[in-house]
């Protein structure tokens, strides 16, 4: 295989053959360039927005860096910096290596329980993150249940968000992890234990760094969780002030739109830079995985395990602790002066925040999400991998799909008021109705779900669209009849994926409900802020019971479905 | 089968070049392929055969130069727009549909009545012998059965012409054997234009008409099976197919070369005197008794027993030393009694040697 300098058919003077693209090429185009322009109006345009407002003062007019330099001149906003990076990284430091023990103990020991520690360590995915905010006030706070066990130290502030962190973050390192410690291959430790390796120099030498890609990644994924995340330090941040935080302050309280963008732009970058190093880390993951291994299968080990059960159970305890807490607060009559229980609560039509009608707007919230997003995102996900050439059209949307996982949810939030509310755009109807909140939050998680439908279309075989179309079959029909029931678990995958989000999101959410358009996360959020936390506990926990219920309705759907569609996948 | 070099070509391809950034990965590629020929492409991987193939299926169309399928310029079509069957390696059987469903998917497409396409399907099945597996699905089946069904689909639309991609690669060794007979058979059977890919010298000499050797890109040489192997004109066409024996010699005269001290007669020997050349001659043409021309005293080196006969490395001080190799019958062994370090006479008759300039 050499590189010659010069071909025949060059030397000749040959016209270079234009492909002609076919009806299917065409029709794919269309689906790409239509998908393409609703990435470009719903993540594009707005983040050139925000962008170009940081530059501008409140009458609109261009002022270069004079919003910078008022941020960098004052010491109070540059605090959040320091404070939003030091809990990131305390934050980051403690999830991981609570989840690697965690998945260790999941994957390599042969403790009894494990789907049960499965299940419940998936609960704070379920709930939104102002909860475990919540939770710790009630268990922690001047009158909470147990303060002493703080030592006299304050809830309020860092100590307080990052346990509310660790909680909110604690799935999402632990299934990364996971991920990472399953694929390990049997045939390196068999070769450690023929060669007298002792356990500890193993673990060292084999798991570990067997395991790095996830550590890396997962420890990207909580750093920029929590550097975004604005639920768990509006609760219990006190007055120590975090980027997302100032976002909400310069907006909601000062109206100060000017300096929300500086420092929405501020926010972005560490986001941003966290996000591309995870990418650059998880391509050469790719390449580690190829070869084929053995699966490890542990063995037991009564000492070991028994640890590691106890481990689990601590974590557990934790989390179903802070669910629990959760349960109690909204139970409990009138904390603390009258512990009788009942569901006073639960009248939220008699709270400000929005009512019972802000629960069924997140309940139609979610579903529209799961549907209308679904359908974009697979769709989008099947042209941008399945379609041929137009590859500089193909890169852009891979590009701008990647971009909203490296969004903070404020960022898009402020970016959404800048682009929707803009008097001259013909857009500007949907401003405070459920399509712009469906729109966001599509947008805000498009990301994982791209990922995820991506990887399931490149697990088929990649000659399926070569067969159709030599039977002269349209793509359409292939797409219908082989690809959508071939990716049906990850579809359902994706969907119950939004669903969840819509229902617990709040940072984009917050600047773009209108009044009619109330969301639960949202209530939770300004019941909290007035002072009524038992029926924002109570609001937070109907959010949990839907979640779980649907969860399980999905499980029970899927596995119903799949057995009846996905025969073929069984000898 | 025939060559109807008289008429027009089926499938005229000329000047194709590929080229994936600034890697050519095919040359100037031109061929002609007729009406119901049995065409292999042999090469070793990254030889450009598959993208050949993919090219002229119209999957990767070519960078430069002209595809005529049929009469009809088809250089710039999509595969949609092509007229062929293809078949791959991995089977790419649609998992979730059965075998039926399988091979009725591009009928349905063609909006044929349902009764036809019930026909249609049961012939196919009954063709690859497949008749009793309709409600399977494709991971039930075997790999072989699996490439049938592959076969079945492709062959459904009765394409102009029949593309297989490596079809036997991924089996085992002993259904390999089964499959080729039956793609042959068939092929035969219904006169399909076929073109297969493959890298296995042995499928090629027993299923082609003709095939095309190609290397680095480039086409070393097309020709019957009998022709690439008797008569390979290059000497990567010869290394390629079946064993050879390469010795360093140098031209002595137009029918002479010379091997060390050693003189050898030769057919017509290219280039002039004192030229370097390289001879080759296949170990089974090595004569070892009755030899009559070019006799030379050679020491086996070593044996290698390998079932129906003997392979033996010999070495020849008059050929300064040049070790090659030699095959004995199962009855020459048993005649002879050969042994390690043994000296005997052999013959390399100038019919079966074949020189290359170096």
């Amino acid at each position: 295989m050499t590189a010659h300098l010069m071909t025949g058919a060059q030397a000749a003077g040959l016209n270079k053959v234009k492909p002609k693209a076919s009806k299917d090429d065409r029709q794919m185009l269309v689906f790409v360039l239509i998908i393409g322009c609703y990435l470009l109006v719903a993540l594009a345009f707005p983040l050139y927005a925000i962008l170009s407002k940081s530059f501008e003062n409140s009458a609109g007019e261009f002022v270069g860096l004079a919003n910078y330099a008022e941020y960098f001149g004052t010491p109070a906003l540059l605090y959040s910096i320091q404070n939003s990076l030091t809990i990131s990284l305390i934050t980051m430091v403690i999830t991981v290596s609570i989840a690697f023990v965690l998945a260790y103990a999941l994957h390599r020991s042969c403790m009894p329980f494990k789907g049960f520690f499965k299940v419940v360590m998936l609960v704070p995915i379920l709930v939104p993150s102002l909860l475990p905010g919540i939770a710790l006030v009630y268990l922690f706070g001047r009158q909470g249940l147990i303060p002493q066990l703080l030592f006299g130290h304050e809830i309020y502030g860092p100590i307080g968000i990052v346990i509310a962190e660790v909680f909110y973050t604690l799935p999402h390192a632990l299934i990364i992890i996971m991920t990472a410690l399953s694929i390990a291959d049997a045939r390196l430790y068999e070769a450690t234990v023929a060669l007298r390796t002792s356990k500890v120099r193993t673990f060292f030498t084999v798991t570990l760094p067997g395991a790095r890609y996830g550590l890396i990644s997962s420890a990207f994924v909580v750093f920029t969780l929590v550097i975004t995340d604005f639920g768990v330090p509006k609760v219990i941040g006190g007055n120590y002030n975090v980027l997302a935080t100032d976002i909400y302050k310069q907006v909601i309280g000062q109206q100060n739109f000017q300096m929300g963008a500086v420092v929405s732009l501020i926010l972005l970058l560490p986001a941003a830079l966290a996000f591309f190093i995870d990418r650059a880390v998880q391509k050469k993951q790719v390449a580690a995985l190829s070869a084929r291994a053995v699966p490890l299968v542990p063995m037991p080990s009564k000492g070991f395990d028994r640890i590691m059960l106890a481990y689990a159970g601590l974590v557990s305890v934790f989390v179903l602790g802070i669910l629990a807490t959760c349960q109690y607060a909204a139970l409990v009559e009138f904390y603390p002066y009258n512990l009788s229980l009942g569901l006073t609560n639960y009248q939220f039509d008699l709270m400000d925040g929005g009512g019972w009608d802000s629960f069924g707007n997140s309940i139609r919230l979610g579903l529209y999400t799961a549907i209308i997003g679904t359908a974009i995102i697979f769709l989008g996900a099947y042209m941008v991998e399945k379609s041929k050439g137009f590859i500089p059209a193909r890169s852009a949307f891979h590009f701008l799909a990647m971009m909203p996982m490296a969004v903070p949810g404020m960022v898009l939030g402020l970016a959404y008021i800048f682009f929707f509310n803009a008097p001259n755009n013909p857009l500007n109807f949907v401003y405070h109705t459920m399509a712009i909140l469906v729109i966001s939050t599509v947008t805000h998680f498009y990301t994982v779900s791209h990922l995820t439908a991506v990887t399931a279309l490149k697990q088929m075989d990649v000659e399926f669209e070569s067969v159709a179309a030599s039977l002269k079959t349209p793509f359409y029909r292939t797409f219908r009849r082989v690809t959508v029931p071939i990716c049906l678990p990850a579809i359902f995958d994706i969907s119950i994926y939004l669903f969840v989000n819509a229902m617990t999101t709040v940072s984009a959410v917050v600047f773009l409900y209108g009044p009619h358009t109330n969301l639960a996360s949202v209530a939770v959020l300004n019941m909290d802020d007035a002072g009524d936390i038992a029926p924002a506990a109570a609001m937070g926990m109907m959010i949990f019971y839907v979640n779980a219920g649907v969860r399980l309705f999905h499980g029970l759907v899927s596995k119903y479905v799949l057995k009846r569609t996905q025969a073929w996948r069984y000898r | 089968m025939q060559q109807n070099k008289g008429e027009n070509p089926y499938l005229k391809i000329t000047d194709l070049t590929k080229m994936f950034g600034d890697f050519v990965a095919l040359d100037s590629i031109s061929l002609e392929v007729y009406e119901g020929e049995f065409i292999c492409f042999l090469g070793p991987s990254g030889c450009g055969k598959t993208t050949l193939l993919r090219a002229i299926a119209g999957l990767d169309i070519q960078t430069y130069g002209r595809v005529e399928q049929d009469g009809r310029d088809v250089s710039n079509l999509s595969a949609s727009e092509r007229d062929f069957g293809i078949v791959f390696q991995s089977y790419a059987l649609f998992p979730n549909l059965t075998i039926y469903k399988n091979v009725a998917y591009g009928l349905e497409n063609a909006k044929l009545p349902k009764k036809q396409i019930d026909d249609r399907v049961q012939e196919l099945l009954a063709l690859v012998g497949m008749s009793d597996q309709a409600d399977k699905y494709p991971a039930q089946l075997s790999g072989g059965q699996q490439q049938r069904i592959s076969l079945a689909r492709a062959l459904a639309i009765s394409p102009g012409l029949l593309l297989l991609d490596e079809p036997l690669s991924a089996l085992d060794a002993k259904v390999r054997l089964m499959l080729r007979h039956e793609i042959k058979d068939l092929q035969r059977k219904l006169g399909v234009t076929t073109i297969m890919v493959t890298h296995d010298q042995e499928e090629a000499l027993t299923m082609a008409d003709r095939i095309v050797v190609m290397n680095d890109g480039v086409i070393e040489q097309v020709g019957t099976p009998t022709e690439i192997y008797h008569e390979p004109v290059t000497a990567f066409v010869a290394d390629f197919i079946g064993t050879m024996n390469f010795l360093e010699a140098r031209v002595a005269s137009p029918t002479q070369i010379r091997i060390g001290e050693l003189s050898i007669n030769c057919l017509d020997v290219p280039g002039k005197e004192g030229d370097k050349i390289t001879v080759s001659i296949r170990p089974e043409d090595v004569v070892v008794q009755d030899a009559s021309d070019n006799r030379l005293e050679a020491t086996i080196e070593h044996i290698e027993f390998l079932g129906a006969y003997v392979r033996a490395e010999l070495s020849s001080g008059e050929m300064s030393d040049h070790h090659f190799f030699a095959d004995f019958s199962a009855n020459q062994v048993r005649r002879t009694d050969l042994k390690q370090g043994m000296k005997l006479e052999v013959g390399l008759p100038k019919r079966s040697l074949r020189l290359y300039s170096a």
